[in-house]
C-alpha cells in the first residue's frame, strides 16, 4: 500500500476543505477503497475519513425516504420502512456482500464502489479504467463476468452494485455536496457508460460529496430483486434484475426493470418498459420484455451466455412481480 | 522470563509490543485531524477488550495489524487480508467487522472485542464452550473469526436484522433456522469444511442464549 496522510474532519464544511488537497479521497466505510489501496489500483494521497459525519440516519421525505451518506448496508436494509414499502432494495441489499460488509458499508460507498473486473485489480494488466490508455486486457482476456450493454472497446467492466439496481428501477436521486453547494442527480444519470473515459465511474466532479439518497414514494405494483451468480451467496451478480410491476385486471398497468451485472452501470431497460406498459398480463409479454431488454447485446465470448440469461431473468422477475401484487 | 517455553508466537509478539506501545503518553488526546496530515505516523487510542492503548502507527495499518503486531493479540486470524474469509472478524462496538478492512487510526475510540476478550480458559464463552462441545472446528485457524462473527450474528438476529434467508421481510420474530445460520454465516469460510458442525454449535449456543 502506497503512503497516505489521514484526517478526520469534524464536520462537513472542514471535510469539504481537507478534500481540495492533493490527492486527497473520501473514506466511508473503506470495504473496497482500502481493498483496492492494498493491491494499489487506488493509491490516495490524503483519506478525509467522512464515516463519523452526522449523515447516518434515515428520514421521511414526503412520503418517501431521505438515506444518509453514511447509513449502513446492514441498517439501510433492516430498516422497518424500506423492508415495508421497498422490499426489492432491503433484498438487493441482502443479496450483496456479507453479514460483515454490510456492518460497514455505506450507502454511498456503494454506489462508489468500482468494478470487481480481474484487471482492474491486477496492476501487472493494462487497464484503461485503473491507467487511462493502456488498454483493456479483458477485450480479448477472461471476460466471463463482463458487459454485454453499453460497453465499448476501451472498457467491457460491470459496476457490481446490487443496491443501485434496486435504487435504478425506485428511480432514487443521489444528494450531492461541494464547495459550491448542493445538487441532486437521478440515479439513472449518476453512473457513466464507458466510452473513451472508463476511469470515470460516475458523473461526479473532485470535490463532490454524496450526502443522501433520495427515495420517491414507493411506485405502485409488487417487487422482486431476483440474483443470479455463482454462488447461492457472498458473490456477485453475473445478471440481477429489479423488477415492478403493476397490474389491473388481465393488463399490465405499468411495469420497471432494472438489470445488474450486465453494463458500466445499472441498466434501466426503458424500451421494455413501453412495451409492457398496457400490454396482456401474459408470458409471452414478460418473454418479449426480456428479449426487449436485451435488444442490442454484445457478447465478447465467454459472456456470450448472459445474454440469454438476462432475458430469461427478466421474464422471470416480471412474472414473479406480477405474481405478488396479485397474492 | 527463563522458565517461559520460547514460541514463535511468543518472540512475534514480545517484540512489536515492545517496539511500538508507548508509555504513559498523555498526548494522545490529540485527534487526528488537527494538523497531523504530514505526519508519517499517527497517535491512535484503541480500547480492546476493555484496556485502553496508546499508539503511535503508520496510518496504513490496518486494525487487524495493529491488534497482530502491535499488541500482540494474535488470536484474530489473517487469512486473505480482503474481506472475503473473515479470519479476522472482531466486534467493534459490539457489531462483526472484517477488521482487515479497517483502518487503526478510524477505529480510534471504539470498544474493540476480540477472541480474546470474549471468555477465558477458566470460564468460556457459550460460543466457544459449544464450538469445543459440538467440535466446530478442525485446523481451527477460522475459529475465532467463526466465533466473534457469530457472536455478532446473534445480537444481529436480537435487533431484528433480516437475512437474503428471511422468508418474509415483514416478520418482526426471527427463527433461526439452519438456513438461516449458514445465510448469515456466509462471511466466514472455514477451508476444512466444518461447516455442519459450526451450525451445530451456533444453534445449540442460540437457544442456551
Amino acid at each position: 500500500m502506497r503512503a497516505f496522510t489521514y484526517e478526520r474532519p469534524a464536520d462537513m464544511a472542514a471535510a469539504l476543505v481537507a478534500i481540495g488537497k492533493p490527492g486527497a479521497r473520501f473514506l466511508g466505510g473503506g470495504t473496497n477503497l482500502l481493498d483496492l489501496m492494498k493491491v494499489e489500483a487506488e493509491t490516495p494521497q490524503h483519506l478525509v475519513d467522512v464515516s463519523r459525519l452526522p449523515l447516518a440516519g434515515i428520514a421521511d421525505e414526503g412520503d418517501g425516504l431521505r438515506i444518509g451518506a453514511t447509513v449502513t448496508n446492514a441498517d439501510l436494509a433492516a430498516d422497518g420502512r424500506v423492508r415495508e414499502r421497498y422490499p426489492l432494495l432491503s433484498r438487493a441489499l441482502l443479496n450483496g456482500a456479507s453479514g460483515q460488509l454490510r456492518n460497514q458499508a455505506t450507502t454511498a460507498g456503494n454506489l462508489l464502489q468500482r468494478t470487481r473486473c480481474y484487471y482492474f485489480y491486477d496492476p501487472s494488466a493494462p487497464c484503461n479504467k485503473r491507467v487511462p490508455g493502456s488498454g483493456c486486457s479483458a477485450l480479448k482476456g477472461f471476460n466471463r463476468i463482463h458487459a454485454v450493454l453499453g460497453a465499448s472497446d476501451a472498457c467491457i467492466a460491470v459496476h457490481p452494485s446490487d443496491m443501485a439496481v434496486a435504487l435504478s428501477a425506485l428511480d432514487a436521486e443521489v444528494e450531492v455536496q461541494s464547495a459550491a453547494g448542493g445538487r441532486r442527480i437521478k440515479i439513472t444519470d449518476f453512473h457513466r457508460l464507458p466510452g473513451s473515459t472508463p476511469q470515470q465511474d460516475t458523473i461526479l466532479a473532485d470535490g463532490d460529496l454524496i450526502t443522501a439518497v433520495i427515495l420517491p414514494p414507493p411506485p405502485a405494483g409488487g417487487q422482486i430483486y431476483r440474483k443470479v451468480r455463482d454462488r447461492a451467496s457472498f458473490d456477485f451478480a453475473l445478471v440481477s434484475v429489479a423488477a415492478v410491476v403493476e397490474t389491473n385486471g388481465n393488463r399490465i398497468r405499468s411495469a420497471r426493470v432494472a438489470l445488474g451485472g450486465v453494463a458500466h452501470k445499472p441498466w434501466r431497460a426503458l424500451e421494455a418498459e413501453r412495451q409492457l406498459a398496457g400490454a396482456n398480463l401474459s408470458d409471452d409479454s414478460f418473454a418479449a420484455a426480456g428479449e426487449a431488454a436485451v435488444k442490442g447485446a454484445q457478447g465478447r465470448g465467454h459472456n456470450d451466455f448472459k445474454i440469454v440469461l438476462a432475458a430469461r431473468t427478466v421474464a422471470h422477475a416480471l412474472t414473479e412481480a406480477a405474481a405478488q401484487k396479485k397474492a | 522470563m527463563s522458565n517461559t517455553p520460547v514460541t514463535r508466537r511468543g518472540l512475534l509478539g514480545r517484540g512489536a509490543a515492545l517496539g511500538t506501545v508507548l508509555h504513559g503518553g498523555s498526548a494522545f488526546a490529540r485527534s487526528p485531524s488537527s494538523g497531523d496530515a504530514g505526519a508519517t505516523t499517527l497517535e491512535v487510542g484503541l480500547t480492546v477488550n476493555g484496556t485502553h492503548h496508546d499508539l503511535r502507527l503508520d496510518p496504513r495499518t490496518t486494525l487487524l495489524d495493529a491488534l497482530r503486531e502491535h499488541l500482540a493479540l494474535t488470536g484474530t486470524k489473517k487469512g486473505c487480508d480482503h474481506g472475503q474469509c473473515g479470519a479476522c472478524t472482531v466486534l467493534v462496538d459490539g457489531v462483526r467487522k472484517n477488521s482487515c478492512l479497517n483502518l487503526a487510526v478510524s477505529c480510534g475510540d471504539r470498544e474493540i472485542t476480540t477472541i480474546e476478550g470474549l471468555g477465558t480458559e477458566q470460564a468460556l464463552h457459550p460460543m466457544q464452550a459449544a464450538f469445543v462441545e459440538h467440535d466446530g472446528f478442525q485446523c481451527g485457524f477460522c475459529t475465532p473469526g467463526q466465533i466473534c462473527s457469530a457472536v455478532g450474528m446473534l445480537a444481529e438476529l436480537k435487533r431484528g436484522l433480516p437475512s437474503a434467508a428471511t422468508p418474509q421481510l415483514t416478520t418482526v420474530t426471527m427463527e433461526l433456522a439452519d438456513s438461516e445460520v449458514r445465510e448469515r454465516m456466509t462471511g466466514n469460510i472455514c477451508r476444512c469444511a466444518a461447516y455442519p458442525n459450526i451450525v451445530a454449535a451456533i444453534l445449540d449456543a442460540a437457544g442456551k442464549a
